[in-house]
């Protein structure tokens, strides 16, 4: 008998969707085989990796991690333009912890200032990540979107109690991208997706993100709820489900055990720093082979390596 | 492929004998096609007939044992490609390499570490489960090697393709059922008489995925099928190719030509990087890597990797849970509040997490909810007033307090009034609905 490959071929596809503007634009999605299945087709663009940054000095970040950025990051801007310069990320997620309600509650104006020094230092497109209050978020996000007008960037998130203001603000009324937002559900995913189009936000402009977790933290949901919705969106061409997907991976890797535990606490784990590194890199690992067409990570180092991942997964690196 | 009833009742005597317990073979063949009954009830049928439908009931993939004893582990035997379409049963295992390369004082810090990481998460006990040894051509270091790793007590897998010092080597672990990865086109027949005559399992090296096809399908003629598959380390995008096509030629394709576990070399694709290694890793846990060799085992690697296959693996139908006890955050004092939470793992992480977080002391009281979120719980009224009470009683810290806080959840805040009841003494606190608020109230407790 002869060898026979028993690759599926899909009738849906990602669609893709574009970042950002002018020469730095970048696009996500665009497969229509299975996530880095590159030798049964076409996996659309690459994956692409964004850094976060804060908009506050972070003071609950890694020390290690704090020195990188030493010196410029009590000003976002420069903070971004020295993220962008040194370590080459393919886009920033400009993240307002610092206009948490439950922490320093900054202002709407405060926020909206330094979303436009940070767009005009870099030129890479921007994802505007909130604090996770939905209340807050929606004013936030109202008023960055039409500060950053004609920027094209990337609203993280609208969920189902803001997705209305989000939706009308950042996508109909300023031309900007939404991340629709559910915590881990396909059917939850697909519902968000559908209240965006009755909304009148295009199925162009909508970007998923279904959900994060960290490895060993209920990421099986994850995976399988992504596994799920890419086999719908590719096997039964479901257009409610053909969103790119992005997944923040930093703000859950940070914070678990294996990574913030203290090297007092846990003497027999040695360097955090080194842990937090391997966890991020381990989750974004997962997260990419599970069909996430952009992740966000917070050590440069993560980057780096995840980079050299993409290209010599897809076959396009020098490996 | 599955015999149909009517191919099975061909296969019986066909003269309704009744000595299985069913009144006519025709009707003891449906039962056979279906599952429910086994062909060994049937006292007449003949060694060939039974043969016919083994081969043909036999699971796609097969299931492969390696070690003995307590250090016994099964690879392979999987049914689907995605867990969500049923469950994944056999666990990717992790390997450490050495080689005879390789001089005492990096043998002896990698056998250190192996020795160092063994932990315990959610009830399962977490290190490497086999020693990989790779041959370069130093024989009497090589053997030399194996016998010093012996004291491990782990699972070998010899990498070798040099026919004599593999005899060699085998002879010095065959009767822990090792397994030989370097069987290829060239030494086939002597590698297949050699695992054949010592009982190991084989493993086989081809450059490419039809190449390999051709040389199980060889090997298969030589009459030995104890095998595992090299996904080969040419380069990251090949073997994440060839380890897909594997399981999916199997699953997928119903070709049991490749219905045979996988090894996944991924300290050769990194090249010494760490973090590509344990991105590469993460990836071979995900998809179908069922032995994933490393260079080296610290608890910066181990903790997410293990965590990640522990989670992969486990059966979408039975909810992770933790061990239902007062977990202590902070080191608690006589007076720390007591927080109330299910024993569902991934709501006891969320919750813990941000405990931790919010860096108060504090006793986490987790009962045994079933394993369920707190609301689902809550409504299978498996997390009652008595329930919350009773693990009280029974957790001791009635007596080690002297300031009695308990904070429940603030999802089922109704249980306050009946909770109080039960327990007399106690000031019963509804806390936040949400995981998230946690730090600011605990910080806000006084």
């Amino acid at each position: 008998m002869a060898y026979k490959k028993a690759a599926k071929k899909y009738s849906g596809e990602i669609r893709e969707v574009t970042l950002g503007s002018g020469d730095k634009a970048v696009a996500i999605g665009g497969k229509n085989v299975l996530p880095i299945h590159s030798f049964d087709g076409n996996v659309g663009n690459p994956p692409k990796i964004g850094l976060e940054i804060v908009d506050i000095v972070p003071e609950d970040w890694h020390d290690d991690l704090k020195k990188i950025y030493d010196g410029v990051l009590e000003d976002t801007a420069e903070w971004a333009k020295f993220a962008v310069d040194n370590f080459a990320p393919d886009f920033i997620c400009l993240r307002f912890a610092g206009a948490d309600p439950d922490g320093k509650n900054k202002s709407v104006e405060e926020c909206v200032e330094t979303a436009k020094k940070v767009a005009a230092a870099v030129d890479l497109p921007l994802v505007i990540a909130g604090t996770k209050n939905v209340e807050k978020d929606e004013k936030l996000f109202s008023a960055v979107a039409e500060a950053l007008a004609g920027e094209n960037v990337l609203i993280l998130s609208a969920r189902e109690e803001n997705y209305k203001t989000v939706g009308a603000a950042g996508a109909l009324a300023y031309k900007h991208k939404i991340a629709a937002e559910t915590s881990v559900d396909i059917n939850l995913a697909k519902q968000l997706n559908i209240l965006m189009n009755q909304l009148g936000v295009q199925n162009e402009d909508l970007v998923m993100n279904v959900g994060s977790a960290a490895v060993g933290y209920g990421f099986e949901y994850l995976s399988s709820t992504m596994d799920r919705i890419i086999l719908a969106a590719l096997g039964q061409n479901d257009s409610t489900l053909q969103m790119p997907i992005i997944t923040p991976v930093s703000t859950e890797t940070w914070t678990v055990k294996e990574s913030a535990a203290s090297e007092d606490d846990e003497p027999a784990w040695g360097s955090s720093i080194e842990r937090a590194i391997q966890m991020e890199v381990a989750t974004a690992a997962a997260v990419l082979v599970s069909g996430a067409d952009a992740i966000i990570v917070r050590h440069p180092k993560s980057l780096a390596t995840m980079k050299t991942f993409i290209s010599n997964m897809l076959g396009s690196g020098l490996n | 492929m599955a015999l149909s009833g009517i191919e099975i009742f061909k296969l019986t005597p066909r003269k309704n004998c009744k000595e299985c317990g069913f009144p006519t073979c025709m009707a003891f063949a449906m039962k056979v096609a279906s599952g429910a009954v086994e062909i060994e009830k049937c006292p007449h049928i003949s060694a060939e007939a039974k043969e016919k439908l083994a081969e043909a009931t036999a699971p796609l993939m097969k299931t492969v044992k390696i070690g003995t004893g307590d250090y016994e582990h099964a690879l392979g035997g999987e049914t689907v490609l995605f867990r969500h379409e049923k469950t994944f049963v056999n666990k990717t295992l992790f390997a450490v390499q050495f080689s005879d390369a390789m001089d005492d004082d990096e043998l002896a810090r990698r056998m250190e570490n192996i020795k160092k990481v063994d932990y315990e998460r959610i009830g399962e006990q977490m290190h490497v489960e086999i020693v990989a040894v790779k041959y370069t051509g130093n024989r009497s270091r090589y053997l030399d090697i194996i016998k010093r790793l012996k004291e491990l007590q782990k699972i070998f897998v010899l990498v070798c393709d040099d026919v004599d010092a593999a005899t060699e080597a085998a002879a010095l672990v065959k009767e822990t059922k090792p397994v030989l990865v370097g069987a290829n086109n060239d030494n086939l027949e002597e590698m297949v008489k050699l695992a054949k005559e010592s009982g190991i399992v084989l493993g086989l090296n081809a450059p490419g995925v039809e190449e390999m096809y051709a040389l199980v399908e060889k090997t298969h003629q030589l009459g030995y099928k104890e095998l595992i598959l090299n996904a080969g380390s040419e380069n990251m995008a090949k073997t994440f190719e060839n380890a897909v096509e594997f399981r999916r030629t199997a699953l997928v394709g119903q070709d049991r030509t490749f219905g045979y576990p996988s090894i996944v070399f991924v300290n050769e694709l990194a090249k010494g990087d760490s973090y590509l290694q344990t991105a590469l890793a993460a990836t071979f846990i995900m998809k179908y890597g069922s032995i994933v060799v490393l260079d080296d085992i610290t608890y910066a690697n181990a903790l997410p990797l293990f965590a990640l296959r522990q989670n992969i693996f486990t059966d979408p139908q039975k909810p992770m849970r933790v061990e239902p006890k007062v977990y202590e955050f902070a080191n608690p004092k006589e007076d720390s509040p007591v927080l109330v939470t299910v024993d569902f793992a991934l709501t006891y992480f969320v919750v813990s997490g941000e405990i931790e977080r919010a860096k108060v002391p504090v006793y986490l009281l987790v009962p045994d909810a079933g394993g369920l979120s707190v609301l689902t719980s809550w409504a299978a009224g498996k997390l009652s007033a008595g329930v919350i009470a009773n693990a009280i009683k029974s957790s001791g810290l009635e007596e080690k307090l002297n300031r009695k806080r308990l904070i429940l959840p603030g999802k089922v805040a109704v249980l306050k009034g009946d909770i109080e009841e039960e327990l007399p003494g106690w000031e019963i606190i509804v806390g936040p609905s949400e995981a998230m608020q946690i730090p600011k109230f605990l910080n806000e407790l006084n």
